[in-house]
């Protein structure tokens, strides 16, 4: 204590202010980032169930890791989740940016209504779409059968589940990118079209050669935004479908969940969070090596 | 003609996003056996889900404590969020460059790695079951402090001298001369707080088992998962448009705002 004390008096007066301002910061880091960074380093090789005292296990955990093939199905599916949901999200937050671009009445109406479903907290979000997906009576089969089409088993269905999961994951998320596209379309200089106008380019050529590369800085971070939330998939499988039918809706973070609080495998479940942080800051770090590659951003 | 294609875009899209929410405040008004109708209407409107909701859930207590949460993170992160911003932007001071990577670092580690331990952490110090798991790793945030910082940038120095010359504490110039420039970025790091720690489920299921201290959004899980919904949709449904009520209020009244912030998370990437 007299150490800190000697040197919080050689402090000048000014730097004193500044560590005040900070100081809450330092605590907060110590507490909730550096102490359970490090914590998750003992747990790595225990055996704990939080009630009985941790048991060394040594690289038992990881050993348990490489046998355990629903760990891989979950992140599987959840890789599977993204596949389908990035791209769909990506051309519907396009299309209708390029829609609302246009000079139209009532753009800040709709942009609202768009984006409405952003706010609204996933969980209400998840129980309505229960209704809209359900078999007999859901919304989608009942329109789908009154037009004279089949209806489709969405969540009980085990090769249909997880892209329903990606589709209402897609209507609950898209109003973000369309201001975000919004956004980088009206970025776009005016005379870059009417160059290409005068050239005598197509709407789709200018499109293709105008619009798409100078929205490629938007795209970008839309990937990584929505990689990095796609791979924190919970409460959708969690209150939609449980990780079923047959575990083809288990999300990585599902799975994390149930080793932890259904099995109580809290130094399992501390691994299991580790390497799978670990998958996620590979895929993002190599999406910003492959964007910087093909466009120099 | 391509007008007419272009507003009847416009207007699929509307119906396609609003339709389904118009349609779960309806249907939670209905009897159980007209549900499985498109309807918005029905001659049978009444409220007797919601009554059974209310009885049956503490789902009032559920909305206080949400409310208590997320105030709590709102008003630390936006204060102590300030502080570090207008430091790490406007003072000199040892470790200054350390301090602004640490923060930078947080953002960048995936929420998996300490999920776990900081679950751990709560047992640890007994703050299961309690406000204080809930509120205290929401305090502050690494981006709202980068939010702050790249604002705090671009206030004139002139005006931080003058107060400096006046014998104006630090703090002093922050809450003093700072933030009262600094309306915009406060609304956004607050919406942000806010709309974060309202719809956050996963921490709560976690830290919480005590059905009186439930947050809104995990009690109304717990109720459709639970069983305790029974099979009586409507009763689902009205737990749901509960839930959404609050935000829906917050949201009609202050969209441009929620719209500016919640966009500026692009910047993340």
């Amino acid at each position: 204590m007299t150490g800190l004390g000697t040197l919080l008096a050689r402090l000048r007066a000014r730097d004193r202010g500044s560590y005040l301002l900070v100081s809450p910061y330092i605590v907060f880091f110590g507490t909730f980032v550096a102490y359970p960074l490090i914590f998750s380093l003992i747990l790595l090789f225990h055996r704990w169930n939080i009630v009985t005292p941790m048991e060394w296990v040594g690289a038992k955990n990881f050993l348990r890791v490489a046998e355990d093939a629903l760990f891989y199905k979950s992140v599987l599916n959840t890789v599977f989740f993204l596949l389908i949901h990035i791209p769909l999200q990506i051309v519907v937050a396009i299309a209708f940016a390029l829609i609302l671009n246009r000079r139209v009445r009532g753009r800040g109406l709709f942009r609202a209504v768009y984006f409405f479903p952003v706010v609204v907290s996933g969980v209400a979000v998840t129980i309505l779409w229960q209704q809209v997906y359900a078999n007999d009576y859901g919304m989608l089969n009942t329109v789908l059968q009154a037009v004279g089409l089949p209806a489709v088993p969405w969540i009980t269905d085990p090769s249909i589940a997880m892209p329903s999961i990606a589709i209402m994951a897609t209507w609950k998320n898209v109003g973000i990118y369309i201001v975000l596209f919004l956004a980088g379309l009206q970025s776009i200089p005016a005379d870059l079209y009417e160059a290409a106008a005068i050239d005598g380019a197509s709407p789709f050529r200018r499109f293709w050669n105008i619009t798409l590369p100078m929205l490629n800085p938007t795209v970008s971070v839309i990937v990584i935004l929505s990689t990095i939330g796609g791979f924190s998939l919970f409460i959708e499988p969690y209150v939609l479908t449980g990780g079923g039918p047959m575990q083809s809706t288990l999300s990585a973070m599902l799975y994390i969940y149930n080793q932890a609080f259904y099995f109580s495998h809290m130094g399992y479940a501390a691994t299991l969070g580790v390497l799978y942080a670990l998958v996620i800051l590979t895929v993002v770090l190599l999406q910003r090596k492959v964007i910087e590659r093909e466009i120099g951003l | 003609m391509k007008r007419l294609l272009l507003y009847s875009a416009l207007l699929l899209g509307a119906v396609i996003f609003a339709y389904p929410f118009l349609w779960m405040i309806a249907a939670s008004m209905k009897p159980e056996l007209e549900i499985s109708t498109l309807t918005l209407w029905s001659k049978n409107f009444s409220l007797n889900s919601y009554v059974q909701v209310l009885e049956t859930i503490p789902i009032l207590r559920a909305l206080l404590n949400s409310l208590i949460v997320s105030l709590s993170a709102t008003v630390s992160v936006v204060i102590f969020g300030s502080m570090v911003g207008y430091a790490l932007a406007r003072l000199r001071f040892p470790g200054n460059n350390v301090l602004y990577l640490l923060i930078l670092f947080t953002m960048m580690i995936p929420f998996q790695i300490v999920l776990i331990p900081q679950y751990v952490l709560m047992v640890m110090l007994g703050w299961t079951d309690t406000y204080l798991s809930l509120i205290a790793p929401t305090m502050l945030s690494a981006f709202g402090i980068i939010l702050f910082r790249q604002f705090f940038k671009s206030i004139p120095q002139s005006l931080i001298d003058a107060a400096r010359m006046d014998g104006c504490s630090e703090f002093g110039i922050l809450f003093r001369v700072i933030w009262p420039l600094s309306r915009p970025v406060v609304i956004t790091v607050a919406i942000l707080t806010f709309m974060t720690s309202w719809n956050e489920v996963l921490w709560p299921i976690m830290v919480i088992r005590d059905r009186d201290l439930m947050t809104m959004p995990q009690l109304v899980a717990l109720f459709s998962i639970g069983g305790a919904a029974g099979t009586h949709l409507a009763f689902r449904l009205a737990a749901a448009t509960m839930l959404a009520l609050p935000v829906i209020l917050a949201y009609s009244f202050f969209q441009r705002y929620f719209i500016e912030s919640l966009a500026t998370t692009g910047m993340k990437g």
